[in-house]
């Protein structure tokens, strides 16, 4: 395999005997061919723990999900010992705080990376862009003992879906920030230019020429984003205490996750929560990796065209 | 898949000279759309900004009374007992954990990530390259919780073999000597994880980086008789380290902060467990302490020894992404 792989976009050198005044020496044409052995060692083996990880899950989550009762039922009632009962209320505890988390953030974002790119100059631009970073690499846990610092500690209030909410926003936002940004950098200048030269006004132009042509880039950022955020627990382990009941309440009561779901069956032994684990893993998956799905798919076929 | 790894190809690029086209243009004309949208924008931005000051604010306002307190050293001692009336907490257990930990993720993910981005960028077959490329990015996408359920019920036994050849190798040396702790729960594991976890990051910047390299050094190398593996190493490596470098150091801020994975997969040890080098121990990282005791912050004082380690974490991911920041930066002014 390793002979016929020359990448088009470095040709190797023409092999014409007259050319060859320096001669490959045996070490050296060794040592290129052992390279090129690893890299696709290396590649091969990154695979693996992907593979692995997409076979375990299926193999031992996936007879759950066939069953009607996942998809329609809850774990009301339903003791560790017990076969049955769904996912359902996890399913929709999960949409609903990714939904609700991506309604406070996708607007704070995208005027931030508007900011950035139509607006931002000096100093203060440099620091907004530093702090996305950042926020970027704000370990989940930090952000959501900060929500705890806040919503708790200091205001008093009870640990409820929305305080996960906002913990997740902080994750989601610099995600969105930074993809939404790439995008408006790609709408051609000569766009903007144009409008200005016909008299419309900045924001104008902002809002009816750059934002819809750079429009499924974002549309892709906030399902990266979106993805990002769902399969996130460690805030839900601070702020959102699981629930086996269909709970639609923000502020108030319990609301159950699918992340909260495997953490608390997964420290029972039994069987059937074994299977309940490894079931709720499978639709995480399966949600996270549609939404990347989607997002590659409004990626392709909406590119911004210059 | 830069969006996940929160670095821009902007950043990336070389900067050409002079002002950028994209900046603010000055374009407005001060009429009332234009202050309110504008606003709006700058909004946002400070918005950002306060979230950031905010955060250390108030994890420094919680952490201080209960260090305060600590009777402990805060920094020195391996301690942590806050049940009770005396706090006595320290985090050297906990830092000890978290770093070496990420530490052995570096070692195997950094090069793998290099190996993986040079093959996708100068050996696989075109056909071959944008798949590999997104089914590495797919390794992103999994759930941490789904690592630590995998690392810890599949994973982690088949990691024995490797443990004990080490052992009965190095066994004399701290960092490899013998414990009580099962095999699936050791530190050793976790790295083994969370370097799998991180990979997708340094490959994807080192992608970018590579693919950057300026055909004409490569035609050069390549005109000078150089075989592909020296051409790679005389003009994409160099040309790429700082990219390297940026991507380890964002990796590294990803191993430290990881939380779900480590809480599930690392055996906590006993109260009374005694301090041990080996990475073959149990333990703590930060992450994990807090994620594990979540359920016992009732008191403030208590909380706020949590808080404080929480802090310690975020000063310690700070400085790692601001120099990844830095490198970056760097680059740029470098690069024409």
């Amino acid at each position: 395999m390793s002979t016929t792989t020359d990448a088009p976009s470095a040709p190797a050198p023409a092999p014409s005997p007259a050319l060859q005044l320096g001669h490959k020496s045996r070490g050296r044409a060794f040592r290129n061919q052992l390279a090129r052995v690893v890299m696709w060692a290396a590649f091969l083996l990154a695979l693996v723990p992907l593979v692995w990880i997409l076979w375990t899950v299926l193999a031992r989550g996936l007879h759950m999900l066939l069953g009607a009762d996942w998809w329609t039922h809850s774990q009301r009632g339903i003791t560790s010992r017990m076969v049955g009962g769904g996912a359902v209320h996890a399913i929709q505890g999960t949409l609903i705080m990714a939904v609700v988390t991506a309604v406070i953030a996708v607007p704070i974002a995208v005027m931030t990376a508007i900011y950035l790119v139509e607006y931002g100059r000096g100093r203060f631009a440099r620091a907004v862009s530093f702090m996305v970073d950042i926020l970027t690499g704000i370990p989940s846990i930090v952000a959501a003992l900060f929500i705890y610092a806040v919503w708790v500690t200091t205001f008093g209030f009870q640990r409820v879906a929305f305080a996960v909410c906002l913990a997740l926003v902080l994750l989601m936002v610099p995600v969105v920030v930074r993809s939404t940004e790439e995008m408006l950098k790609l709408v051609p200048n000569e766009l903007r230019e144009a409008s200005y030269a016909l008299g419309v006004p900045k924001w104008k132009t902002i809002v009816r020429i750059v934002l819809p042509t750079a429009f499924s880039g974002i549309v892709t950022g906030v399902l990266l984003g979106l993805a990002r955020v769902m399969g996130e627990t460690a805030p839900l382990l601070i702020l959102g205490p699981y629930t086996k009941e269909i709970s639609t309440n923000l502020f108030g009561g319990l609301m159950a996750t699918l992340p909260t779901m495997i953490n608390q069956d997964r420290t029972e032994s039994l069987q059937p929560a074994l299977d309940r684990v490894w079931g709720a893993a499978l639709t995480l998956i399966l949600l996270v990796l549609l939404l990347n799905l989607a997002g590659r798919v409004v990626a392709r076929f909406g590119r911004v065209r210059g | 898949m830069t969006s996940v790894t929160g670095v821009s190809t902007a950043d990336n690029s070389p900067a050409a000279p002079g002002p950028s086209p994209l900046s603010g243009d000055g374009a407005s004309t001060g009429r009332l759309g234009d202050r309110l949208f504008g606003g709006a924008a700058r909004g946002a931005g400070l918005l950002v900004i306060i979230l950031v000051v905010l955060i250390a604010t108030f994890l420094l306002s919680q952490a201080i009374p209960a260090i305060a307190h600590d009777k402990a050293n805060f920094l020195t001692s391996t301690d942590w007992n806050v049940d009770g009336d005396t706090l006595s907490f320290g985090i050297a257990n906990l830092l000890w954990v978290t770093v070496i930990s990420s530490v052995i993720a570096l070692l195997i993910a950094v090069p793998l990530g290099v190996g993986v981005a040079l093959f996708i960028t100068q050996y696989s077959p075109r056909w071959l390259a944008r798949p590999a490329a997104s089914l590495v990015d797919l390794l992103a996408a999994v759930p941490s919780i789904v690592y630590g359920l995998w690392g810890l019920w599949v994973f982690g036994a088949h990691l024995s073999g490797i443990q004990h050849v080490l052992q009965d190798a190095l066994g004399w040396f701290p960092l490899f000597s013998d414990t009580t702790v099962s095999e699936g729960g050791t530190i050793f594991v976790v790295g083994v994880v969370l370097a799998i976890m991180v990979l997708p990051i340094v490959t994807a910047i080192s992608r970018e980086v590579f693919a950057q390299t300026p055909v004409t050094h490569k035609e050069a190398a390549l005109a000078l008789g150089a075989t592909r593996w020296e051409m790679i190493r005389t003009t994409v490596l160099p040309f790429g380290r700082p990219g390297v470098i940026s991507a380890s150091m964002l990796a590294l801020g990803r191993a430290l902060g990881e939380t779900v994975a480590v809480l599930i997969i690392l055996s906590a040890l006993s109260g009374g467990t005694a301090w041990s080098w080996s990475i073959f121990n149990g333990g703590e990282t930060f992450a994990s302490k807090i994620a594990n005791n979540a359920a016992e912050f009732d008191t403030p004082q208590k909380a706020g020894a949590f808080i404080a380690a929480g802090l310690v974490l975020f000063v310690l991911t700070f400085v790692v992404n601001a120099l990844a920041r830095i490198v970056i930066e760097r680059r740029k002014a470098f690069t024409e």
